[in-house]
């Protein structure tokens, strides 16, 4: 069935893409919050304002700016998957002890290396959490970009509707449900599997994002 | 293991202010090579916050720091703080790295090869007594508090500092545990000539382990002396209340039982009845007094095979006397 992998596979790209640009953007803005003064509730505030706006929302408001199909569709989902990745890097971060903190100045690491050496490391597999929350809430949303023309899983469940075919409508919404289960239990083991590498177990968990 | 030695330590006016106020206000210390100091105050007495202005984890707003005579502050911060040896509560050590890993931090920064490394921390860990085939590959969390203590130490030792801050290192551990730390600290100290800074609010941790106890109250040193001094002769209220110094039994432990020989009535010829106990001359004047109160009326004081005299209550008294005025 040519169709069923022709829409897996959009599906998957654009989730991918959105997840790839989520990281290049959340990571650095979690970096920024967690290193802000002041001005860091202002910022969280907004992060976290930003999650509940709908990606159908989006949808709308990009179609006049960025027309049909797959662009406005992949800024929707960017905009949903920052927010888990940003706020849990900001988590990972503030969540190193001090004393650890201390312990690395007093040895003498300059500031590049206490960041690089301890302080993302320990941060690492909060921020791992936050990416899992957000593939799963990709994969699942991107079903959206078919209204719009951006392809994917989203079409069996669009035509279905238009036809009033109940099994192609339940074929699509299975199908995003299975690729979005199956990446979160991809991305379980392999936070298991580095967590153990390093031996570290952090005592701060997962976070829900 | 080699002996690396001490460094010697001056500091001259040392001033730091948070806000206004002087958490440190003018202190001046020469610290001999070799010395075990303590510092020894309540919370918010600044002892903390001096110690920290050695390494320049604290910039002091006035005064000058000499280690050997060079300029603290000619150095850059970095390079200065991987000569000096750092070892704070466990909860410092590097979640993320075995314990190996963590002991060669340092020596990693300092680029040290790969060899040298291994065998330092090899050494290290029987220096702490814990076997290197047992705990070299073990995370920090799979260790009890006072395995985690001895591999702060290890990894304050790694790079042959020949000075060692420790911050209140033993603060998270039980009293028996702590009791074997300051023992393996000593023991340590002694082996490898280190100069030691050390800060503590523990009165009798500071009695124990101190050359000098250097007393802190607001910043400001109130007193410096050697352990039974400071406790003997306070020089000020605050000092004899934070001690304790009417604290005779606090003072015995301080005291041996050859120290106490020196009274009159302690000749050896005195020393006849088979039927008294014995302690050895190291014995401290609290366990001779234990020993004392047991029932007996005279204690010997003998080596394995000569006997140096006797104590009574009296003696033990009058030791205790002499260490006043």
């Amino acid at each position: 069935m040519g169709d069923l992998a022709l829409h897996v596979r959009d599906h998957l790209v654009l989730s991918g893409c959105a997840l790839a640009l989520a990281l290049l953007a959340g990571v650095p803005l979690g970096a920024l919050l967690a290193r802000l003064g002041a001005g860091r509730e202002v910022l969280l505030g907004a992060v976290n304002a930003a999650r509940v706006v709908p990606s159908l929302a989006v949808l709308a408001v990009m179609l006049p700016l960025v027309g049909i199909g797959f662009a406005p569709a992949l800024v929707a989902l960017v905009l949903l998957a920052i927010p888990p990745i940003a706020i849990n890097t900001d988590l990972g971060l503030r969540g190193v002890p001090a004393p650890i903190v201390d312990a690395a100045r007093g040895l003498g690491m300059s500031p590049a290396q206490i960041r690089s050496r301890v302080e993302w490391p320990l941060a690492l597999p909060v921020v791992f959490a936050g990416v899992r929350t957000a593939t799963v809430e990709v994969i699942a949303s991107a079903t959206l970009a078919a209204f719009i023309g951006g392809g994917g899983l989203g079409e069996y469940i669009i035509n279905g509707f238009a036809s009033g075919d109940v099994a192609q409508q339940l074929e699509g919404a299975v199908l995003v449900a299975v690729l979005a289960l199956g990446a979160d239990a991809l991305l379980g083991l392999l936070e298991r599997r580095f967590q153990r590498a390093d031996g570290s177990q952090p005592d701060w968990g997962r976070q829900p994002g | 293991m080699e002996k690396p030695g001490g460094a010697s330590l001056r500091l001259h006016g040392v001033t730091v202010r948070y806000r206004g106020r002087a958490a440190v206000d003018g202190v001046d210390l020469d610290v001999a090579a070799g010395e075990f100091i303590v510092l020894l105050g309540p919370s918010g007495s600044g002892k903390s916050t001096l110690l920290r202005t050695i390494n320049r984890l604290v910039l002091p707003d006035a005064g000058t720091i000499e280690i050997d005579g060079r300029d603290a502050a000619a150095e850059p911060p970095e390079a200065l703080r991987r000569g000096i040896g750092y070892a704070i509560q466990a909860v410092g050590l590097f979640p993320h790295l075995s314990v190996a890993r963590n002991i060669a931090v340092v020596p990693e920064l300092l680029g040290w090869g790969q060899a040298r490394i291994a065998a330092r921390v090899e050494a290290l860990l029987a220096l702490v007594r814990l076997d290197p085939a047992r705990y070299r590959d073990r995370y920090p969390r799979e260790l009890s508090g006072g395995e985690q203590q001895r591999v702060g130490v290890a990894r304050a030792l790694a790079a042959e500092p020949r000075l060692l801050l420790m911050d209140e290192p033993f603060g998270a551990v039980d009293a028996i545990v702590r009791a074997d730390l300051q023992e393996e600290t000593l023991r340590i100290h002694r082996m490898l000539g280190t100069t030691i800074l050390f800060v503590t609010h523990d009165v009798d941790e500071a009695l124990r382990l101190a050359d000098r106890i250097v007393v802190l109250k607001d910043g400001c040193i109130e007193q410096v002396g050697s352990p039974l001094n400071v406790l003997a002769n306070p020089a000020t209220d605050y000092v004899a209340a934070l001690l304790d110094s009417k604290d005779a039994v606090r003072r015995l432990q301080l005291l041996n039982a050859r120290d106490a020989l020196r009274s009159a009535t302690a000749r050896p010829e005195m020393a006849k009845g088979d039927d008294w106990p014995r302690v050895t001359p190291q014995a401290t004047l609290r366990e001779v007094l234990s020993v004392l109160l047991g029932g007996a009326s005279r204690t010997m004081v003998a080596n394995d095979d000569e006997v140096l005299g006797s104590l009574s209550f009296d003696d033990v008294r009058a030791a205790l006397a002499r260490t006043e005025g």
